[in-house]
């Protein structure tokens, strides 16, 4: 009796910390309230694939998003590469869910600013994500890096620029980085016999890490997005 | 001479062997395209299963231009096989029918009825690539659709943009034609060597099946000869699918990666065809046809 007395008492002393963390670290929640100005964006912008195994030229993509966290990569014409799972693990999928907690973890230099390092841990298991790191400019309120590990598809490090739109928290360049795994095929399925590669071309395209770079030209804010779209 | 091709091309194309080639091609077409339209997703995940452990792949990979693609890398290896049936029987047909003495007595001189014949038998192995082309290509970009060609190699995935596709074909089947007249040259070689049809189109078929052999295998031994054997350069028409990528590893509309091994092989494979041709007028030349 007594030790379920104790562990309902934890549990509720971990409900109520977890809501008064979330809410109470301000830096956050300047960012939420910057996020929250936008409701739905469709952005222009130009991919770039770069995977050691891939050779992939430029593609024009858009960019659809609506609130809470639908987010969906379309190229305009022809196949588009996207990290599995990663593109969707943005930081208005972290935020707007406001199942986490926020722990503070001191800060760092980042090409020449003073950002505040920030891990969230969520409190639904039933998300995606096990704990992201962010990184975030407190004069600003805007988050320059983040690193995700997933449950199922690895880690993902995205990082940001911003220009025109960064009063709404809307990057002009993002970039997905995440861990590639190794690619074979048999030659015996290919059929390119006789055309091997040397062993040290082979080691080089193994073990490295991919990114996908989307350069963001235009954005449309707030004008509505149809969930026909994701 | 061109009376000489007129000749000769009406006596391939009356032969019902000719069409076994265009039957086989056409029927094993039309199979794989049936294959893989009705089964062609677990085909493509099967290829795209370590691409598809850390990335999601958006769009119609399974459009017309892959599968020409893999129906080329299929038939391209075996064509050869089928040209042979028809070029390796151009002067021994003859020579065993009795008619090439009756040839040589016309007006025209050996030299011309050799190259007639070569150039004939040279349409016929263009038509027949055309037909291939036109089946393989443009049937299934009309069954399949097109989209960007999202290419798997052994080692590495090539994704080239739709618009920047069909030159690529153009280029490989022009290649492809050449690799296509060496065999014809060489069947055309045996069959002036031998008086019987049967002998040419084996011994045609055997040296494909054993310099492909050669030229597959990685052994270094093999490595001294395999540069001067036409049958590695025959399946260079892939080169023109591999594109070159700049510093930041973007890919370079309308490139292709290694110009210099096409141009390598089409030397060494133009080189095989005067060889073969030449030695052929020799020996016909030489032929005895009185005993």
């Amino acid at each position: 009796m007594k030790r379920i007395f104790i562990h309902g008492l934890v549990l509720i002393l971990l409900f109520l910390s977890n809501n008064v963390i979330a809410q109470v670290d301000p830096l956050i929640e300047k960012v939420s309230q910057k996020l929250a100005l936008v409701n739905d964006y469709v952005a222009e912008g130009v991919m770039k694939t770069d995977v050691s195994f891939i050779k992939a030229s430029l593609g024009k993509v858009k960019v659809y998003f609506k609130k809470p966290n639908l987010l969906k990569v379309k190229k305009e014409g022809g196949i588009s590469l996207l990290p599995k799972g990663g593109v969707s693990v943005t930081i208005n999928s972290l935020l707007n869910t406001k199942q986490y907690i926020a722990l503070p973890a001191g800060t760092q230099q980042y090409k020449g600013k003073e950002l505040r390092v920030i891990k969230l841990v969520p409190t639904d298991d039933k998300l995606d994500w096990v704990i992201s790191t962010l990184w975030i400019d407190p004069t600003d309120a805007l988050v320059y890096k983040t690193f995700t590990t997933t449950k199922e598809n690895g880690s993902y490090e995205i990082t940001m620029e911003y220009s025109s739109y960064a009063n709404m928290g809307l990057p002009s360049k993002i970039i997905f980085a995440f861990n590639t795994k190794d690619y074979k095929l048999p030659n015996g399925i290919t059929l390119e016999f006789g055309d091997e590669d040397p062993v040290s071309k082979q080691k080089a395209l193994k073990n490295k890490k991919g990114s996908i770079e989307i350069t963001y030209t235009n954005y449309v804010i707030n004008k509505g997005v149809s969930n026909s779209m994701f | 001479m061109k009376a000489i091709i007129s000749i000769e091309l009406y006596k391939i194309f009356r032969r019902p062997r000719t069409y076994i080639a265009f039957g086989a091609i056409a029927a094993l077409i039309m199979v794989i395209q049936l294959g893989l339209k009705m089964d062609g997703q677990s085909y493509a995940a099967f290829l795209m299963k370590d691409i598809n452990d850390t990335l999601t792949v958006d769009g119609k990979v399974l459009n017309g231009y892959l599968i020409c693609y893999i129906l080329l890398q299929l038939l391209l290896v075996h064509v050869p096989l089928l040209v042979a049936l028809i070029a390796a029987d151009m002067i021994s047909g003859e020579a065993n029918l009795g008619t090439l003495r009756l040839l040589f007595t016309t007006p025209y001189s050996r030299t011309q009825w050799v190259m007639g014949k070569f150039i004939a038998a040279s349409i016929y192995t263009i038509v027949l690539l055309i037909w291939l082309a036109f089946l393989a290509l443009f049937v299934s970009m009309w069954v399949f659709g097109t989209d960007d060609l999202f290419l798997m190699k052994s080692n590495y995935v090539v994704l080239i943009q739709e618009k920047d596709v069909l030159w690529r074909y153009v280029g490989a089947f022009v290649f492809a034609s050449f690799s296509l007249l060496t065999v014809t040259s060489l069947g055309f070689l045996m069959s002036s060597i031998s008086n019987n049809s049967i002998g040419p189109i084996v011994g045609t078929m055997s040296a494909i099946v054993f310099f492909t052999i050669l030229s597959t295998l990685n052994i270094p031994l093999f490595s001294v000869v395999k540069p001067y054997l036409f049958t590695t350069h025959m399946n260079n028409w892939k080169e023109f699918f591999d594109i070159k990528v700049n510093e930041n590893n973007e890919a370079i509309y309308g490139t292709i990666l290694n110009v210099a091994k096409i141009k390598t092989s089409l030397i060494v494979l133009t080189l095989h065809i005067i060889l073969f041709v030449t030695a052929s007028v020799i020996i016909t030349k030489r032929k005895d046809i009185l005993s």
